[in-house]
């Protein structure tokens, strides 16, 4: 390891080791558990300075976050799949003893043999670990994708499909009563007729041009071709405007982590 | 609200110096890019930094209007009769807890204000906490004469994604025969009249992932034609839009989608004048960093036409 190395590392650590003395200092007086919640703060901090140094470049103070929270999330999981799947709905329904033993109502009248088959498959799920008979665990993965596959057909088809091509076909006129009432009320208000009038015109032209863009059994030439050029700026807007939010997003999710900095640990503000 | 402590004689000062540095250094790199030289991405992040940092420290805040989508959510709740119930399922992760949880807590006040009872859940197994942080800084502090069970309950998380849905738009017992503090679904008042989704007036999904705002829309909005609304995370709002307004009767888009929600409950609600507002205080650092990012990109484009132009030459 370089000497430079071990020097950034060792200065880390004392001003971690300030941070924590001060913080817990500075908490004192509002809570009883302070060195414990000084650390738990000061660490989120680290935690945070330590992903953030991604921004100049690869270090091990980064690699050190990355892993510690791919760690942590994986158990997190697991043990939130045992404590909600298995002791949160499996063992209520089938055994009292077990019940009493995790301390969960137990419900008889919910009791069921067949909750005994998603057990079974998942201790064939688990059978992958084993080099033999790993082959085994493909059949509750077959289940498992045939029974999302059933169950989402139908609800996707309906909600996705249907409703989609229906929420489309929208009108053209909307309250239309002649082209002289349309001329002497004309505004720009987002709830008047030329602003509705102009969004329907949008959704189902917009949509129609998309999807003549990805038509391609028909040369992209003349009306159709100017139709596919429409649609691929229609494309465009949208992806644009998906950036956009994704901007948004990621500025929300900064403040937030500079606020928590500036709050809860160096406490500039109130 | 929210003010800086120990730099409240200095809020002014450090705004105009955070801005004159900002000015000044975008301005320093536009003489740059006139010159045809290159910035480091670093540079882009400090700029970044520091547009958003500013505002934190020395708060800027914007007027917000309710637009359109976000106001149908609003009135849809205003409308509801008092003592109507409403579903607030929190489906969400402590990653978009900053966008999405201003929301939760707005929609929460609004319903409460009104006389709404509430139904609390979660399809994300970390949104029980941040469920319980709701409760504690919005149910419990703001409405103390609220009580459990009866004005409001909380179902807690239950495993199954999509499956839960799926059941509870039939039977909610069965998924959830117990709330939180495992007292019996048929001993807590505020379910008397709920048997399945069917019954409740309302639903409000908070959230950006999956199981979500989609999940609810598929699998309890539609089939059932109960009407839902949600909050969601930047990054999903424009999946979400076709929906609206047929499947979705409104939506709260990220953090501009909070913020127009709050200003809107705070100009009726003067109530509420004084709680915080995440949603309306991050739009501070939101415009700054946004008018900085603008800045950059007619920079870059501006240094690649010149480049662009003295290659030519």
């Amino acid at each position: 390891m370089k000497r430079t190395t071990v020097l950034v590392m060792v200065g880390a650590i004392v001003i971690f080791g300030i941070s924590w003395v001060l913080k817990s200092m500075s908490l004192t007086s509002t809570t009883d558990h302070y060195i414990a919640k000084g650390f738990a703060i000061t660490f989120a901090a680290f935690l945070t300075l330590c992903i953030f140094s991604f921004l100049y470049k690869d270090n091990p103070f980064y690699k050190f976050a990355e892993h510690l929270f791919v760690g942590v999330s994986a158990a997190f999981w697991m043990s939130m799949g045992f404590w909600s799947t298995i002791v949160g709905n499996l063992i209520p329904r089938v055994s009292e003893t077990l019940s009493n033993y995790f301390k969960v109502p137990y419900h008889p009248e919910s009791y069921n043999p067949f909750y005994f088959l998603p057990v079974f498959l998942g201790i064939l799920l688990l059978l992958r670990l084993s080099r033999k008979v790993g082959w085994v665990s493909r059949w509750p993965l077959a289940f498992i994708v045939g029974t999302t596959a059933g169950f989402n057909f139908i609800r996707y088809l309906r909600s996705d499909f249907i409703e989609q091509v229906s929420a489309t076909f929208v009108p053209l006129l909307v309250d239309w009563q002649g082209i002289g009432h349309f001329f002497s009320n004309l505004s720009l208000s987002s709830t008047g007729q030329f602003v509705a009038m102009l969004s329907n015109w949008v959704i189902f032209f917009g949509v129609l041009c998309g999807i003549i863009y990805f038509f391609f059994s028909k040369e992209h030439k003349g009306v159709f071709g100017g139709a596919s050029k429409i649609g691929i700026w229609i494309l465009m807007i949208t992806f644009g405007a998906s950036f956009g939010y994704t901007v948004m997003g990621r500025i929300s999710l900064l403040v937030g982590r500079i606020t928590f900095l500036f709050k809860d640990w160096l406490s500039l503000i109130s | 609200m929210f003010y800086p402590g120990p730099l409240v004689a200095l809020v002014d000062i450090g705004r105009t110096i955070s801005l004159v540095i900002i000015g000044g250094g975008l301005l320093w790199l536009f003489i740059r890019a006139l010159k045809g030289k290159e910035v480091d991405r670093r540079v882009i992040f400090l700029f970044i930094f520091i547009a958003v940092a500013t505002p934190i420290l020395f708060p800027i805040t914007f007027g917000e209007k309710a637009t359109r989508v976000v106001k149908a959510v609003y009135d849809k709740i205003e409308s509801l009769p008092a003592g109507s119930t409403v579903i607030i399922s929190f489906d969400f992760d402590p990653a978009m807890a900053p966008e999405v949880q201003p929301m939760a807590n707005a929609i929460t006040r609004h319903c409460l204000v009104k006389g709404h009872k509430i139904i609390f859940m979660s399809l994300f197994a970390t949104g029980q906490a941040l469920l319980t942080q709701t409760l504690r800084d919005v149910v419990e502090t703001e409405f103390p004469d609220k009580k459990e069970e009866v004005d409001y309950v909380n179902l807690g998380y239950k495993a199954g994604n999509e499956g839960v849905l799926n059941v509870i738009i039939s039977d909610f017992k069965k998924m959830f025969p117990t709330d939180v503090n495992n007292i019996p679904y048929d001993s807590i008042p505020a379910l008397d009249d709920v048997s399945s989704c069917k019954d409740v007036d309302l639903i409000v999904s908070i959230g950006g992932g999956k199981p979500g705002v989609k999940e609810w829309v598929l699998f309890v909005g539609d089939p059932g034609r109960v009407p839902v609304a949600c909050g969601v995370a930047a990054v999903v709002a424009p999946q979400m839009y076709p929906y609206y307004p047929k499947q979705l009767l409104g939506l709260l888009g990220g953090i501009k989608g909070a913020a127009e929600y709050e200003s809107e409950l705070i100009h009726n609600y003067p109530r509420f004048k004084d709680v915080d507002t995440p949603g309306l205080r991050m739009m501070g650092p939101q415009t700054l960093a946004h008018m900085v990012i603008i800045t950059f990109i007619l920079i870059g484009n501006l240094s690649f036409f010149i480049k662009k132009r003295k290659d030519r030459q």
